[in-house]
């Protein structure tokens, strides 16, 4: 047998298994969905309420509140509740952002009834008592501190701010007083009046009978009622142009710069395009702007760019962390790479490459039962319905050079995109003005 | 409602293995399963940072960088392009006693990512190019990950220089860059023909395939390696530490002062129920509001902002040979806390070591590791890797199938006897404090 020397072609690709999904609508206004996957003898569980408010002190209020919501019930303290869950091979985490808040868990099958028993008194009798809500007041001061000191922390809250000023969705983390002034009668009050059934989503995935999980969740939760205020959401202020901000990390070995621009949602019927002009710029490994500026000129270990979506807006985003003594050149590379998107054709090699790469990373995507539940309840969470999976390779298939020129004009050109960078100003705001229109801050 | 009246139990995980090994000497793992819509393949490599040669700390890392660099059939870039380009995605990494390289592709592109493992296996394509340009994006990585960062690397970049005394074991595995600029082809092409043998490799492939047609495979591209020989591994061990050693690490960035306790521990490979004994203390000591360092440190001293105990240099209990260690890692607000920390993990220890464990508290931490570990083995990538790890390094890649059952053995007197020997005078102390600003 001699060696091979040319790379094996594919083989004829599976047909992709169709997910049968199993819901109902609860009395309380809460929407079931449950999926038997029985790879592994575990299940997994995300509870997702909508959270948005742009009521001043919200994000310090709510980010205590997903801090301190497992840290007591009427019946049980914190610890009580941690055995219990343990009991039951059980990890439960409570995380939240702008939109929503999801308690997130996973455990042995055979325990679910028990374990949504636990999210039914976690939701309707949640103490936060006292000595727990300053003990984590305190912790998430420090936690803050420990974030604020990592450059990309600083640069991502930058962006943010100037994706949308003034908005709940310009903040990423809250002040130092705002948290202090957090009391545990805000606490209550806010999982009083938002954390309702009503409009919320549970999703179950895992080695289960779909019908008995329904069953399970509606007798657990029977007890869990009322519906939330309608939220008001300030409208989004459009992106305004702006020069490169330049915030200073005295001595800092990095620049990290972050751009961000609008992009389009899942159901747009321009995002698969956009989806795949992502990923020809620099959306995986084999992109442009990745060859260039890691494995051509080795200027960073993980440029990356990504589609993010949120409920009011989803966004184009650009993140790189570079030496900073090739700061300037890695940011007119980047430019170089961004106006060569939207100046230009990709070729049909490149297309049909980031066209398989979508589709096979989709279906990874929901190969476990955890990222299958993280998935759909990320997909039915914004409302997008289920099929979606299924028809959104076919879409991907369809995607022409020419639709791809047509969004990457439009939201890859470098003047749609508004940066921030974070590095030490001294050493990198002269040579980034001469690339850029810079504006230089002593931090925010 | 919380009741602890039924006790549960996980039903054993069922994956059906198979073993080869070809003449070359490479050691083959197969494990279908036909309900996975895609396909992993995994090779390690017996080689990691305990082995790069002195004046050449963070080369086992850069070598794998290498790896990605093209080789006999395939120029720079294009081991990437084919595995994107197949719907698939990869990665290595590189620990103290292996180095991995991984990918999981759609079930149809399993001839192609075999070809891409084994035209590397084969002959890495290193050139001055190449070299160069990696060193670059190496030192980017440590850039970002330990001197851009607070708290950066720690700590496993500063705990071994204090607990052990040899340069395998102390030194700095990322590298320092005086020692990454000194790397030259010709190191590579040395380390190279040292390490990356067909005997010294481990291959597995999991998920959706038909074992017969990918052995085929596997034969095609893989046998026609030339075999060389498996280098011996020398034997790393260090006498235990007799007396405490304590430093202190100034770091620039850091917003508030940490500490990391190091002890070293039962070698896995010579009594694994000890070994296991204190990978369940771990879980015990951090794993969750109901942990007793959680307990004491966090919640009723408020001494601390978090606090983490685990084994090994990652996280990973059993992703390396001996010497290995457990570590217990905190942040806290206030410098002067640091003897009253060090005292409030002392004082738990004596509590386990005297009085043994709270009714149901070892079953819990069992049962809790045994989902873990469920839920690791769902992902066919995670099950790929453990069992080609489980292989190289214990000869036995069905043992991760077998932890929960040897978990379940454990008893409160094997609990105690390894929270006893965790004493003052057997551990080491980092300490990092906030730099100038302070």
């Amino acid at each position: 047998m001699s060696a091979p020397t040319l790379v094996p072609g594919l083989t004829a690709p599976a047909r992709p298994k169709k997910l049968s999904s199993s819901e109902r609508v609860l009395a309380s206004g809460l929407r079931v969905v449950a999926i038997r996957r029985p790879t592994v003898p575990m299940v997994e569980v995300r509870l997702r309420i909508p959270f948005f408010s742009a009521k001043p002190g919200h994000l310090a209020r709510s980010s205590l509140l997903s801090r301190t919501l497992l840290t007591g019930t009427a019946e049980h303290d914190r610890t009580e509740l941690a055995i219990a869950l343990g009991d039951l091979g059980a990890e439960l985490s409570v995380g939240v952002d702008a939109d929503r808040l999801v308690l997130s868990a996973s455990g042995i099958a055979s325990g679910l009834p028990a374990l949504l028993g636990l999210y039914a008194e976690l939701l309707t009798s949640a103490s936060y008592p006292s000595a727990e809500v300053a003990g984590e007041r305190g912790r998430m001061l420090e936690r803050i501190a420990m974030s604020r000191s990592q450059a990309g922390v600083v640069a991502g809250e930058a962006l943010a701010e100037r994706l949308a000023p003034g908005h709940p969705y310009g903040r990423t983390l809250p002040t130092e007083q705002e948290v202090t002034a957090t009391t545990r009668a805000q606490l209550r009050s806010l999982h009083s009046s938002l954390v309702r059934p009503d409009g919320a989503l549970l999703v179950i995935v895992g080695d289960i009978s779909p019908a008995r999980a329904l069953a399970a969740a509606e007798s657990a939760l029977a007890g869990w009622t009322g519906t939330a205020p309608a939220p008001k959401a300030p409208p989004l202020p459009p992106i305004a142009a702006s020069p490169l901000l330049v915030l200073d990390r005295p001595g800092s070995v990095q620049t990290a710069f972050r751009f961000g621009g609008p992009g389009v949602g899942r159901q747009d019927e321009r995002y698969p395009a956009l989806q795949l002009a992502n990923l020809i710029f620099g959306g995986y490994i084999s992109s442009r702007w990745v060859e260039n500026i890691r494995e051509r000129k080795g200027f960073s270990y993980s440029p990356r760019s990504a589609i993010e979506h949120s409920a009011l807006r989803s966004s184009f985003t650009v993140s790189a962390d570079v030496a900073t003594e090739v700061t300037a050149p890695a940011m007119l590379e980047t430019l170089y790479e961004l106006g060569r998107m939207a100046s230009g054709p990709v070729t049909e090699a490149e297309l049909e490459s980031v066209r398989q790469y979508a589709i096979g990373t989709l279906a990874l995507s929901t190969a476990t039962q955890a990222g299958l539940a993280t998935t759909v309840s990320g997909l039915l969470g914004v409302g997008v319905e289920l099929d979606w999976l299924v028809n959104h390779p076919l879409r991907l298939a369809r995607v022409t050079v020419a639709d791809v020129a047509e969004v990457s004009a439009q939201f890859l050109a470098p003047r749609a995109l508004v940066g921030v960078a974070v590095g030490d100003a001294a050493a990198i705001t002269g040579p980034l003005a001469g690339i850029v229109e810079v504006e230089s801050s002593v931090g925010n | 409602m919380p009741s602890a009246s039924r006790v549960l139990t996980l039903p054993p995980l069922s994956f059906h293995l198979q073993h080869h090994t070809l003449r070359n000497g490479l050691r083959v793992v197969l494990a279908p399963d036909r309900q996975v819509p895609a396909v992993a393949i995994a090779v390690y490599y017996d080689v990691g940072f305990r082995s790069e040669p002195q004046g050449r700390t963070g080369f086992a890392h850069l070598f794998e960088h290498l790896m990605f660099q093209g080789s006999a059939n395939l120029e720079k870039l294009e081991h990437f392009h084919y595995v994107q380009s197949s719907g698939g995605t990869f990665n290595g990494s590189t620990r103290l006693d292996y180095t991995n390289y991984y990918e999981v592709l759609p079930a149809h592109a399993l001839e192609r990512g075999l070809f891409l493992e084994a035209d590397r296996m084969r002959s890495p394509r290193i050139t001055e190019e190449n070299l160069a340009n990696q060193i670059d994006v190496v030192k980017e990585e440590i850039r970002v990950n330990v001197l851009n960062r607070p708290y950066g690397g720690f700590p496993w970049l500063q705990l071994p220089q204090l607990m052990y005394d040899t340069f395998p074991n102390a030194h700095n595995g990322y590298g320092g860059f005086e020692d990454l600029n000194n790397a030259t082809v010709a190191d590579a092409s040395s380390f190279f023909d040292s390490y990356y043998a067909p005997a010294n490799a481990v291959l597995s492939i999991t998920g959706d395939f038909d074992p017969d047609q990918a052995l085929e495979m596997v034969e095609r591209h893989f046998a026609p390696i030339r075999r060389r020989r498996k280098p011996k591994r020398p034997d790393f061990a260090e006498p235990p530490l007799t007396a405490e050693r304590r430093t202190v690490v100034v770091d620039e960035l850091a917003p508030i002062p940490a500490l990391a306790i190091g002890y070293r521990v039962t070698d896995p490979g010579a009594d694994f129920r000890r070994y296991l004994a204190t990978v369940l203390l771990a879980e015990i000591l951090s794993n969750g509001d109901a942990s007793r360092l959680h307990r004491s440190l966090v919640q009723s001293k408020g001494l601390v902002t978090d606090v983490s105990a685990y084994l090994g240099t990652f996280g990973d209990p059993l992703e390396e040979r001996d010497p290995t260690r457990l570590n217990i890692t905190a942040h806290y607000p206030d410098r002067g806390a640091t003897d009253a920390v060090l005292a409030a993990v002392d004082a738990e220890l004596v509590r386990l070591a005297e009085d043994g464990t709270e009714p149901g508290e070892l079953h819990r931490a069992c049962i809790q590791l045994a989902a873990l570990i469920s839920g690791e083995l769902d992902n066919v990538m995670n099950r790929g890797q453990e069992f080609a790890k489980f292989e190289l390094l214990f000869g036995d890649s069905s043992l991760i199938l077998r932890l929960p059952g040897l978990l379940s053995e454990i008893t409160d007197d094997d609990l105690r006897a390894v929270a006893a020997a965790l004493t003052p005078t057997s551990r080491a102390v980092v300490e990092v404090v906030p730099g100038a600003a302070r």
